[in-house]
């Protein structure tokens, strides 16, 4: 492992945002019917803060009996919740819109201190986007007759959302707002290690004085979650997270009347002809891998490099990466934050290991990491071929892979050469080369000559082992009605 | 004439173009509904079902790359071949769910009239369920479907000729490619199938078609990691759930059992179940606003 | 100050500079070659990762060593048909002394002036170490024929100009008649002689696109520019964040690809500290520390100075500062 050297006469002082703007209770109940309670069973755990090890909070942990309760306060309101003219279910989703927009400053800071990732990604990319999806289903609400699935469609009932940490409050926004707007009630179960913005989401609810049992969340660990994807009175499970418990939960709803949708794991290339507008190109590919220290689903893990230009593009990818800025989280100028967990980080270690151990050539820039926290310098590996296991499994870290193709057929074969299909990218003056790749990829999002861009309006999902469904858009309507 | 012995048929399996016999050497009777002999029919292994698989994969590529005016063209063929072949299957369909031959001309007459509803979806799907997305930033985003790629289906039972091509249409003209098997106890009328499909510039490999025991055959498809997705019609309970778990070992997209009329007109449901969202994002940019774009 | 050895050019008999791409200029058909085959540029992915680095927070100590910079590496100009010998005077006094209030503040890069006024110039920062940057050829528009055009820059020089800011032949880029536009540079080049160091401006407003941005990047720094300058500040569309980025990856590229370094000045359009402080971050980032100095990296600038003042009495007092306690000239 080589290390360069890194200085500068600009260094930036630090910056922080404040953390005044966020009041964290010492303790959080289970949301279940409008109420903050404590779990049947009294268990509780404690989620701390990844880039200082300091808990934040304490936490109840919903267990059976808590999950059958909540199910329970679902189904009670969803005979009323689906009876509201779309248009008033729109308007609760607007409020809860604006109550966002408005809360962004301390809903941002909560999310960095709780999930490690850094305020400018939380700040810039999280909270609008949160904001943004509720807009767009509330908007939906009441048109749901102008989709393209028949006149007026039903709900479903009761959803059961089970969603992860990397985007603790962008998957909440993702899973409830479609779920509310065509008339369901949901019970979602945000991951064990950020569980806390979706409990301020919770509060939100209560200021929109959106109607008891309509939304109710439940941390909790796995056992928890599981729980509710079996529960027998739920009619919908939508899953955000790794392809292993996406195939479990296939499992346990085979053979009931179930509707699933899964957003699972990915291993995205991201693929640089020898024509691509080059510093964009870079800016994509670190974009594609330490956007959130990586832990993306769709993250472009595999750089696949025109043979030809990989000596220049490596030049300057790496001088590039040597301007990250790894730190507080909290700072406005921190790049890379902290992981999120001290068993991803043990992850990560472990298939970076294996990527040095295979033979793979790994570098990363000069980085200095904190002494408390979870923390893994960008890195890059190079001489990866497609049977290292650092190009083929998901290692959900700030580890890039580089592989070399000779032609656009070898780039699509390789692209194409995994279990998953959630994401690519394409670098290339040519337009009918983006539209030719673009064709052959098989992957549910594309990006031509960017990287990781979302919105609402725009329909998110794999294929293969990324899991199947869409989110986003009118597209995303469809997990969440009978149809 | 009365006395002239007639020529009897051989059914047999249609995998990749070609009527190879099963594999296991093997065969089961097939029965009217009265329980009189009809055919012996193709008893298929799971190595049928393999290599049914690896025609259909070796087919998905021209068949997706195809022009969905050129796929709708194959299917009004499959069509105008079956109306040509329609003394046959009323004979087969009659004999086969013990219908008059009335009844069974019906459901012969709106088979054909399947294909060519089917025929005229292939260039249309896409501006129904695809489009622009109005993404809040400088970039055209575009969705489109695309098919999810080799798909396991089986057959109705019951139905066996309406039912059979009112699952097998709606996979192909999205531009999947089909492993089909047929109704277990009345299998005839999809072998024939095979015959008109065969010449009907339908691509070899794109529709396979297996008869035998459907839990059997199904089994290992359900497994197969080269299986995208499962259509369970021909499934009863206890057999769907079975494969549905099997079918998430490398998360196929499944079809559940479902009542279905076949004789209603189809809505886009089959179709759609088979198509994946492919959504592309393109950098846009503006020309002149600030005076260096582009 | 002198430039160093290490990054600068040789040059030829001709005029011409020599250099690992010394072979690009060859002929007309070599040059647009090597010039359309620079890797294109995507406007939003350019555009987003200026804005990104906009986003950048410059506090405390950070922002204090910034405004000194950016105070260092103002030019202040003044290029107006009404200008005066008493105009420039006081333009050189507020250069040579930007806040009379506070000695410690650094005096700007340079005044920036038109030719005939040179030599008042020249007097009025006469010890200070500020240098006289005169705009020639037939600034703005530069249509002049090439011989008007040298016979500028020939007066300023005379006069004592250390820096001479050339407007290109936009005419003629966006003709397609690159070599015509380097030889003009190159002649340019030769008419500053040893004394005065050349930007050359490109008018980016009109040039409109990023790829020919780039594209006239490569070409400045082909015939020996010592600076790359966006504008004149007479057009619409003046320095921008992205275009001042690209030439930054510009001039990075080139030191990477021959050994010579050359300065880049974004010029119009930035009136805030703020805004200045942006760019010195584009610069940091991009084309990293070797150009956080004035000898490579220019303001072209009046009414900034004024902000960059009150920002620093701001940051001195801890109270607001306001227009009346800097000076108007």
């Amino acid at each position: 492992m080589t290390i360069e050297k890194r200085s500068s006469a600009f260094e930036y002082a630090p910056a922080p945002e404040s953390r005044s703007v966020v009041d964290i209770a010492p303790s959080y109940g289970l949301f279940i019917d409008g109420e903050f309670v404590e779990a049947a069973d009294g268990k509780v755990f404690k989620s701390i803060s990844p880039s200082t090890e300091e808990v934040l909070s304490e936490v109840a942990q919903a267990g059976t009996e808590d999950v059958d309760r909540a199910v329970k306060a679902a189904r009670k309101a969803f005979g009323t919740w689906s009876a509201l003219p779309g248009s008033e279910r729109a308007k609760y989703l607007f409020r809860i819109a604006r109550i966002v927009q408005e809360r962004s400053r301390e809903l941002a800071v909560l999310e960095t201190l709780d999930n490690g990732k850094p305020i400018k990604e939380t700040r810039d990319a999280d909270l609008p986007l949160v904001a943004a999806h509720f807009f767009y289903y509330a908007g939906w609400a009441d048109k749901l007759d102008h989709a393209g699935f028949g006149p007026a469609p039903k709900p479903l009932g009761v959803a059961g959302q089970v969603i992860p940490w990397n985007f603790p409050l962008l998957m909440l926004a993702w899973k409830i707002a479609p779920a509310l707007a065509t008339g369901n009630t949901v019970v979602l179960k945000p991951a064990e290690t950020t569980p806390l913005s979706a409990l301020f989401f919770a509060d939100i609810c209560r200021q929109a004085g959106l109607p008891k049992g309509v939304v109710n969340i439940l941390p909790g660990y796995g056992d928890a979650g599981a729980a509710l994807v079996a529960h027998p009175d739920v009619n919908k499970v939508a899953f955000t997270g790794s392809t292993a418990v996406g195939k479990e939960i296939a499992r346990t709803v085979a053979g009931t009347k179930k509707k699933l949708t899964l957003e699972l794991g990915g291993k995205g290339a991201n693929i640089v002809f020898d024509d691509a507008p080059v510093d964009q190109a870079v800016e994509g590919i670190v974009n594609g891998i330490f956007f959130n220290q990586g832990q993306v689903c769709c993250a472009g893990s595999r750089l696949l490099v025109q043979e030809s230009v990989q000596d220049e593009l490596l030049d300057s990818l790496k001088r590039r990466l040597s301007t990250l800025r790894l730190g507080d989280p909290l700072d406005k100028n921190t790049d890379i934050g902290a992981i999120n967990s001290a068993e991803q980080l043990a992850r990560i270690t472990a298939l970076a290991e294996r990527g040095e151990a295979e033979g793979a050539e790994r570098w990363s820039p000069a980085c200095e990491l904190p002494s408390s926290g979870y923390w893994f310098a960008p890195t890059l590996f190079t001489n990866v071929t497609q049977a290292h296991t650092v190009a083929r499994d998901e290692i959900f870290g700030p580890v890039l892979s580089v592989l070399t193709f000779r032609t656009p057929d070898e780039a699509v074969a390789k692209a194409n050469n995994t279990q998953y299909g959630l994401s690519a990218g394409i670098w290339t003056e040519k337009g009918s080369r983006i539209l030719a790749v673009a064709n052959k990829l098989r992957a549910g999002v594309v990006w031509s000559n960017t990287f990781n861009k979302f919105d609402p309006t725009s329909p998110f999902g794999g294929y293969k082992e990324s899991g199947f469904g869409r989110e986003g858009g009118r597209h995303g309507l469809e997990a969440y009605l009978d149809v | 004439m009365s006395d002239r012995l007639s020529v009897f048929k051989t059914y047999k399996l249609y995998v990749g173009g070609k009527f190879p016999r099963s594999e296991s050497g093997r065969v089961y009777e097939v029965s009217d509904s009265k329980g009189n002999w009809l055919a012996n029919a193709p008893l298929s292994s799971r190595k049928d079902a393999r290599d049914a698989v690896v025609a259909a994969r070796k087919a998905f590529g021209g068949w997706s790359g195809a022009t969905a005016y050129n796929r709708g063209q194959v299917l009004y063929r499959v069509a105008e071949m079956l109306e040509g072949r329609r003394e046959q299957f009323v004979r087969e369909v009659a004999e086969a769910e013990g219908l008059s031959k009335a009844k069974a001309a019906a459901v012969v007459d709106a088979t054909v009239d399947r294909w060519v509803w089917y025929a005229g979806w292939t260039d249309k799907i896409a501006q129904v369920i695809g489009g622009a997305n109005p993404v809040a930033g400088p970039y055209f985003n575009l969705s489109s479907p695309e098919p999810t790629g080799v798909v396991a289906v089986l057959a109705p039972q019951e139905s066996s000729f309406l039912g059979l091509v009112s699952v097998v249409a709606p996979v192909i003209a999205t531009g999947n490619t089909a492993v089909v098997i047929a109704s277990e106890k009345a299998p005839l009328p999809a072998l024939s199938l095979g015959e008109v499909l065969a010449t009907s510039d339908v691509p070899g490999g794109v529709v396979n078609v297996l008869s035998g025991r459907t839990a059997e055959i199904a089994a290992p498809l359900a497994a197969h990691q080269d299986v995208n997705a499962i259509d369970l019609a021909g499934a009863d309970e206890a057999l769907a759930k079975e494969l549905e778990i099997a079918a998430a070992d490398n998360l196929k997209r499944v079809l559940r059992p479902q009542a279905v009329d076949y004789s209603e007109t189809p809505g886009i449901d089959r179709m759609t179940a088979f198509l994946e969202t492919k959504t592309v994002w393109h950098p846009t940019g503006s020309l002149g606003a600030s005076g260096s774009s582009y | 100050m002198p430039t160093s050895p290490k990054f600068s050019a040789s040059l030829e008999e001709g005029g011409a500079p020599t250099h690992a791409l010394s072979d690009v200029t060859a002929s007309d058909s070599t040059l647009r070659r090597f010039l359309h085959g620079l890797p294109g540029v995507d406007a939003v992915g350019l555009e987003a990762r200026a804005a990104s680095l906009g986003t950048r927070s410059i506090k405390t100590t950070a922002k204090a060593y910034a405004i000194d910079l950016a105070i260092s590496m103002v030019d202040l100009t003044t290029l107006e048909g009404a200008d005066t010998p008493g105009k420039v005077r006081a333009l050189g006094a507020k250069a040579v002394h930007p806040d009379p209030t506070d000695r410690t503040t650094p005096t700007t890069a340079a005044v920036c002036v038109y030719p005939d006024m040179v030599a008042v110039a020249k007097e009025a920062v006469a010890g200070s170490g500020v240098k006289v940057a005169s705009v020639a050829t037939a600034f703005p528009a530069g249509r002049a024929a090439l011989e008007v055009k040298l016979a500028d820059v020939r007066d300023a020089v005379a006069a004592g100009a250390d820096e001479i800011d050339m407007v290109i032949d936009r005419g003629a880029f966006l003709a397609g008649k690159y070599l015509k536009v380097y030889d003009e540079i190159v002649a340019v080049r030769e008419a500053c002689g040893d004394s005065a160091r050349l930007k050359v401006i490109f008018e980016t407003g009109e040039l409109s696109t990023y790829d020919n941005i780039r594209r006239a990047s490569w070409l400045g720094m082909l015939a020996g520019a010592d600076f790359i300058k966006t504008s004149t500040g007479k057009v619409a569309v003046n320095a921008t964040p992205a275009n001042t980025l690209l030439m930054l990856e510009a001039v990075r590229d080139f030191r990477a690809q021959t050994g010579v370094q050359v300065g880049v000045k974004p010029a119009g359009g930035i009136r805030t500290t703020k805004d200045a402080i942006k760019f010195l971050v584009l610069v940091n980032e991009t084309a990293g520390e070797d150009w956080l100095d004035n000898q490579w990296f220019r303001f072209g600038a009046s009414s900034l100075l004024n902000d960059l003042l009150m920002q620093r009495q701001k940051l001195a007092t801890g109270r607001y500062s306001g227009p009346d306690y800097v000076t108007v000239d």
